[in-house]
């Protein structure tokens, strides 16, 4: 017994520093390739190194109005959650280290504790800006998170209504049976819809352009993170980044869980080398379509468009998605 | 403590206008542009002086702005260093003794680099701001600054 739990520590370990260094990379890799994408240089793929060491030599200053102690627990709490959710994602192909004590539901819930962690880190900053940005924060989650748990929950009910009894929010169930192959035409246009959907939340779910309102740098100063400095501003740099694998490897276990290993006839140790990078670049890709490309496309919008997006166009995307995938089971 | 290397390529600039004529401000604003491209030393505009390691300040210090000034510098966070950008930051220029400026930027607080132009060029902003660096750590060296 007591070897498992040294295995699984050493698993636990191993994810999160991989999964911090893969968010770092992708973070120098997003911001070289917008660079290059507005006709620039772009900064090394390493400078998200470079800046969280040295926020890490700042001073970590408090300001006079802030309620000191959830100022200085929100970065903390914000870190804490989004390396949780590592552990119950199926990472390059493997089962998820906790699959079996939490699943897509826990997945919904865990994904807001950061956005929350941010929205009372602003509120205790005490200063108007961070103010503002904690209210458009709040009004950002009540927006995408509605469209989020109705593809989370289509997904979940289609799988059901081929396996009844299955744990059908388990990931690693939802990962070893992709719908695409299950679901009639009607469906694929279904899932279409609800992937749609979950690509135009994850800009929205990471605070990037056009959904960057409640950190807004040019309107209201970095809103939510106006007052953070030093090593508090690092804790959600580090939370950022791997939110961005997070996000990523989410869709991939709904969208995309295949691996390259059976198509290439390997397995053993090289399979999971091939899954592994197969994964990383599936990875890669959501986070270039969904992140990267969108950030350099657009501009910035407005809270009340972003929340009229969400609500309106987004919500009668996903529950179309979800509409066409029940018909595609009972018609 | 010595300040790691990795402290002079991710450089985050906070810009002051203290009453300058905005010339030197478009100027910084040029050294920002894909032309010159200061993010590939890691230089980025921030939007408030607490995600600041440099302060670029323009303009004479009119009475107005005084308080402000003090107050933008004592908000960054340690270690920081101030860089003026333009004659009338460094010496008052054009408005030498004028009846409402209250003097060169380094009356006021403690500067590191002059870049002097009227306005200076973008170049120049980008090599203050490296020299900025050097600057903070032989004080920090000699165990002056801190």
């Amino acid at each position: 017994m007591s070897g498992t739990l040294l295995n699984a520590v050493w698993q636990g370990i191993v994810i999160l520093v991989g999964g911090t260094l893969l968010g770092m990379i992708y973070k120098g890799l997003d911001r070289k390739l917008a660079a290059q994408m507005q006709g620039r240089i772009g900064p090394p793929i390493r400078q998200p190194f470079f800046d969280v060491i040295k926020l890490m030599v700042k001073e970590n200053v408090v300001p006079d109005h802030a309620v000191g102690w959830l100022y200085n627990l929100m970065p903390l709490l914000s870190l804490a959650s989004v390396a949780t959710l590592l552990f119950y994602l199926p990472l390059g192909g493997f089962q998820p280290l906790l699959g079996g004590f939490g699943d897509l539901i826990l997945i919904l819930y865990l994904l807001a504790v950061p956005s929350i962690a941010m929205v009372l880190g602003g509120f205790a900053a005490g200063s108007p800006l961070a103010t503002v940005g904690a209210q458009r924060e709040m009004v950002m989650m009540m927006a995408y998170e509605f469209p989020l748990a109705i593809t989370f929950l289509s997904l979940g009910w289609t799988l059901s209504t081929f396996m009844p009894g299955a744990h059908v929010f388990s990931l690693s169930v939802l990962a070893a049976n992709p719908l695409w192959g299950m679901v009639g035409p009607l469906g694929v246009i279904g899932l279409i819809l609800l992937f749609a959907a979950l690509m135009i939340v994850t800009p929205a779910e990471l605070a990037k352009i056009p959904f960057d309102i409640p950190e807004a740098e040019t309107e209201i100063a970095g809103g939510i993170l106006a007052e953070y400095s030093g090593r508090n501003m690092a804790m959600f740099y580090l939370a950022d980044a791997i939110k961005m694998v997070v996000m990523g490897s989410l869709t991939v276990a709904l969208f995309f869980p295949y691996g390259l290993s059976g198509l290439v006839g390997l397995s053993g140790a090289w399979g999971s080398v091939i899954d592994v990078a197969f994964y990383l670049v599936k990875v890669f890709v959501v986070i270039f379509f969904a992140v990267i490309v969108v950030r350099v496309a657009f501009a910035r919008i407005k809270i009340g468009q972003a929340a009229r997006l969400f609500w309106l166009p987004i919500t009668g995307i996903s529950l179309l998605g979800m509409l066409l995938l029940t018909l595609d089971r009972f018609v | 403590m010595a300040l790691p290397r990795s402290f002079k390529r991710a450089l985050w600039v906070f810009h002051v206008a203290t009453g300058s004529c905005n010339g030197c401000d478009i100027e910084i604003v040029a050294a920002l542009t894909p032309r010159y491209d200061a993010e590939r030393f890691g230089i980025m505009l921030t939007g408030t002086p607490r995600h600041a390691d440099v302060l670029l300040i323009t303009g004479p210090v009119t009475k107005p702005m005084l308080p402000r000034l003090k107050r933008i510098y004592e908000q960054t966070p340690d270690p920081k260093a101030v860089i003026v950008v333009g004659g009338c930051g460094s010496t008052s220029g054009v408005f030498y003794e004028s009846y409402n400026v209250v003097g060169p930027i380094d009356e006021v607080i403690p500067v590191d680099v002059y870049v002097p132009g009227c306005p200076s060029r973008p170049e120049a902003i980008i090599d203050g701001v490296v020299k900025a660096v050097a600057k903070l750590e032989t004080l920090e060296k000699s165990g002056v600054g801190g």
